[in-house]
Order: C-alpha cells, then structure tokens, then sequence
C-alpha cells in the first residue's frame, strides 16, 4: 500500500510501545505516519514537515503551511482518532449500525490524514532538490505514458482547475498494469477510493484551504507554482519501489 | 397549503420578498426581437453575425460590502461576490452562448440542467449563481435578531424552540464534509421546516423544497475571516 511507501526523515515510525507517552520512537521503518499504542487501540499523531513553513516560499506561503499543517491536518488526526475510538466501542458492543454509521468519518478524517501524510513529502524547498524534473525510470515512464513532462504537468493542472468544489488531483501508478495515470478525488477520499492497485506517487491538494490566503479565487496561477516545489525524488522512489 | 404563511424576516435576514422569487434574471437582445409575452420564451437563432441574445447579470447584494462587518469583512465580500459569484455568472454566460437553453429563469435552468442526477456542464455555474444570489438575500446588516411571526411559529412548532433549530442549523454546518452549502428549506411535501445540507453546487430546488435561508460553507466563504475556524464563522 502507499502508507509503505511514506519514509521520509522526520516521519515517525511504527512504534509498538504502549505507554501513552512514546512519540513512537525508533524502531522498524515503515508506516511514518505517526502512530502510537495505548490500550491496544492505535492512535495517530501529526507528523513533522521534513523543512520549515517558509521553506517553500513563494509558491506556497509560510503562513499557508503553518495553518495547514498545524490545524488542518491536525484536526483531521484529532477527529480520526476519535472516530476510531467511538468505532472500537461500537465494535466491542456489536452495534452495526454505528459502525456503518462511523465510516463516512473514518474516510473522510483518515484519508484526510494519509492524503496529507502524502503531500508534505511531495514538496520540498527549492535549494534542497524542489522543481527538478525527474530522472530515468520515472521520467521515461510519464515521457511513454503522457508524452512528456509538460503533457503531465498541463493534464494535472486541467484537472486540477476543473474540480467542483474540494479535492485532490493525483499522479498515480498502476502498479497492475504498471501505468501511469491523473486521477482525482473528491473531498478527502484517498487514492484507493478510485482504484484498489494505485499507488500515490505526487498528490496537490486542491482544497480552497491549500492556497487561499495567497491566491485567492485563481486556483490555476496557485497549481502553475506548485510545480516549483514539487519533489520528484520522493516520486521515483515510490514508483521505483512499486514498480521493482 | 395548510401551514402558515411564512414571513421571510429573519435573524441573518431576507428581504421582504419572499426568498423563493429571486428572478435574477436580465435579458438584453442584442438583435431585433419581438418583445417577449413572458419570461419563458423561445428566443429566435438569429442568422446574423451576433448570435449572443441573452445573458444573465450579476445581481448585487442589497447592502453594501461592508454592511456585515464585523461578521463578514468587506475584503470577503469583494471577494465572494466580485470573483467567485461573478465567476460563476461570466462562465455561465459564456457556456450558453454556444448552447441553446435560452428563456429559463435562473430556477427553471437549474432544474433543466440538473438533467434528473445526470447534470449538464452548466449545471455548476447556474446552481451557484442562483446559490449565491439566494446567499447575499439570507444576511442582512445588523441582523442577528430572531425570526418574526409566522416564521418563528413555524420554527417552534417543527423545531421546539428557535434555539434547537440554532443548535441543529450549527451542527449541520460543522459536520459537512468538503464543500457544500447547509439550508432551512421549507419540505413542500411533508409541510414543514427543515435543515438540510448539499454538497457543492446542489440545490434545494432540485427535488421541490423551498430554501428560507442558506449559508454557504465553502472554505471561500469564511476562510479570509476566520481561516480554519469555521465554528466561529458558523455563529
């Protein structure tokens, strides 16, 4: 699954520790998403941005990040958590009508969780590798599946734009069919929502919270300047990973 | 009908027309027609180089941009109104032109572009124009006050008290998810007041209830005002 894929430096790792302290510390590699143990239920923390809130200025503000990370994504967390609790309960009780109930805001809190989980990796700060196109296997890759990195670039943004109201817009692979497509989602829905074999490889959040304090209404002129802090690297890793 | 007449004054306000009536509707031949007997006509496909023959306008709040501070600034209503709203109006126009689905009033376009859940591209663009007209109607400077007469009664009767309905309305708008807008619409066929949400563009005229109030809960709507904090916004 993509959550495999999420490794960046700060990232937490899954810690099997059940003191409700442990900001789960060392251990084996892998899930990145924060998370820690407590009664044997798993609760979620908020990761740390791999760089400063005004590392990716000007494409995307310092103020932006700080809002969006701090309180956005954490109250997604917050209320993933929660869910999940009320939902062990119900599961415990064998109340089926209110673990039906729970999903809508397991996905919609949980995908907003892994959703975000996935962009800070996919931005980095110019002077640390933001911008640079991709190289060898990806590159060839979008080259033989869109025609070129400019083709990729003014699907997404199409996409992008056209989305009625919240979303993302993805740059996904197949890992099945080992293709790449553009695919979108609708309010916080994850990836997997619209295929079980596609995998994250570059997501932008097209949500009016994700660039409306420095763009205003003009979400295009907000995904031409992503670009510019996009992180292909974190993208070839993903897809050279899958694709191995 | 049955249930008491309505009056549309209320705490966030409306005008004392009816909230239903909107006709925002403005049309401006620019060939020579007959004079229209009604609204819903069929405009003549003129041969001649001008084919655009009728356009719909933007309407404009009936206070000014700032009469909702300091609940709503005047930078959001510029905003809100100068470019989103007027978005939707401008690409709407700009769609109809090369599409014949003249002579609708606003709620009759949203009904036939709703197309019965299939909708059409201009779907979108006419549903929040006719929102968002419905939107700048529901606020009123220095409201806050509690509905009046018929209204109020009909509020205490199908919510116990105003304050119930608050609570509700509140929480309505606090667990939508994504975009959307959260509605005290009038049910044409249980008679009766209640608070529904739609997703997006959606609208309750689709399915025949009758919108008293609306607030808009895209993230456009507040974010410049209250960021993230949409509790605040929301009361």
């Amino acid at each position: 699954m993509a959550l495999r894929a999420i490794a960046g430096k700060k990232t937490l790792a899954l810690g099997l520790v059940f003191s409700p302290c442990a900001a789960a510390g060392a251990s084996a590699p892998g899930m990145g998403l924060g998370l820690r143990q407590a009664r044997g239920l798993v609760t979620f923390s908020l990761p740390d941005l791999p760089y400063d809130y005004g590392a990716l200025e000007p494409a995307i503000s310092g103020e932006i990040m700080k809002l969006h990370h701090q309180k956005h994504h954490q109250t997604y967390i917050t209320n993933y958590n929660k869910a999940l609790e009320q939902l062990e309960e119900a599961m415990a009780k064998g109340d089926s009508s209110k673990v039906v109930h729970l999903q809508s805001a397991i996905k919609f809190n949980g995908g907003g969780h892994i959703n975000h989980s996935i962009f800070w990796q996919n931005l980095k700060p110019v002077n640390e590798g933001g911008g640079e196109p991709p190289h060898s296997t990806l590159g060839w890759a979008i080259d033989t599946d869109f025609g070129s990195l400019e083709a990729l670039v003014q699907k997404m943004n199409a996409e992008g734009a056209a989305l009625q109201g919240s979303g993302w817009v993805w740059l996904a692979l197949d890992k099945e069919l080992k293709k790449l497509k553009v695919e979108t989602t609708a309010n916080q829905d994850p990836l997997v929502t619209k295929g079980a074999n596609l995998v994250p490889l570059l997501g932008i959040d097209v949500w009016e919270h994700a660039y409306y304090l420095q763009y205003k209404n003009v979400r295009p002129d907000y995904l031409k300047n992503i670009w510019k802090v996009m992180n292909w690297k974190y993208a070839g890793e993903v897809y050279d990973k899958e694709i191995a | 009908m049955g249930f008491p007449l309505l009056s549309p004054s209320y705490c966030c306000g409306s005008q004392p027309s009816p909230p239903i009536f909107h006709g925002l509707l403005r049309f401006k031949p620019v060939t020579s027609l007959r004079k229209p007997s009604s609204q819903k006509r069929q405009l003549c496909q003129s041969g001649r180089a001008s084919k655009i023959l009728a356009y719909y306008g933007l309407t404009t709040p009936p206070y000014e941009l700032d009469a909702l501070e300091p609940y709503m600034s005047q930078r959001t209503l510029e905003l809100h109104w100068g470019k989103h709203h007027r978005d939707y109006v401008d690409s709407l126009n700009k769609q109809l032109a090369k599409n014949p689905l003249y002579g609708h009033t606003m709620e009759e376009l949203i009904k036939v572009t709703y197309n019965n859940g299939n909708p059409l591209p201009e779907f979108n663009n006419a549903a929040q124009v006719w929102n968002h007209d419905f939107f700048w109607e529901s606020m009123q400077p220095g409201g806050g006050k509690l509905p009046q007469g018929g209204l109020l009664q009909q509020i205490e009767k199908d919510f116990d008290s105003f304050s119930n309905f608050r609570d509700k309305f509140v929480e309505s708008a606090m667990t939508l998810f994504g975009s959307g807008w959260v509605w005290l619409v009038l049910r044409t066929e249980e008679k009766r007041l209640s608070v529904v949400r739609t997703s997006n563009a959606m609208c309750p005229l689709i399915w025949g209830d009758i919108p008293i109030i609306g607030l808009d809960m895209w993230e456009h709507a507040y974010y410049l005002d209250y960021k993230e904090e949409n509790v605040r916004a929301i009361c």
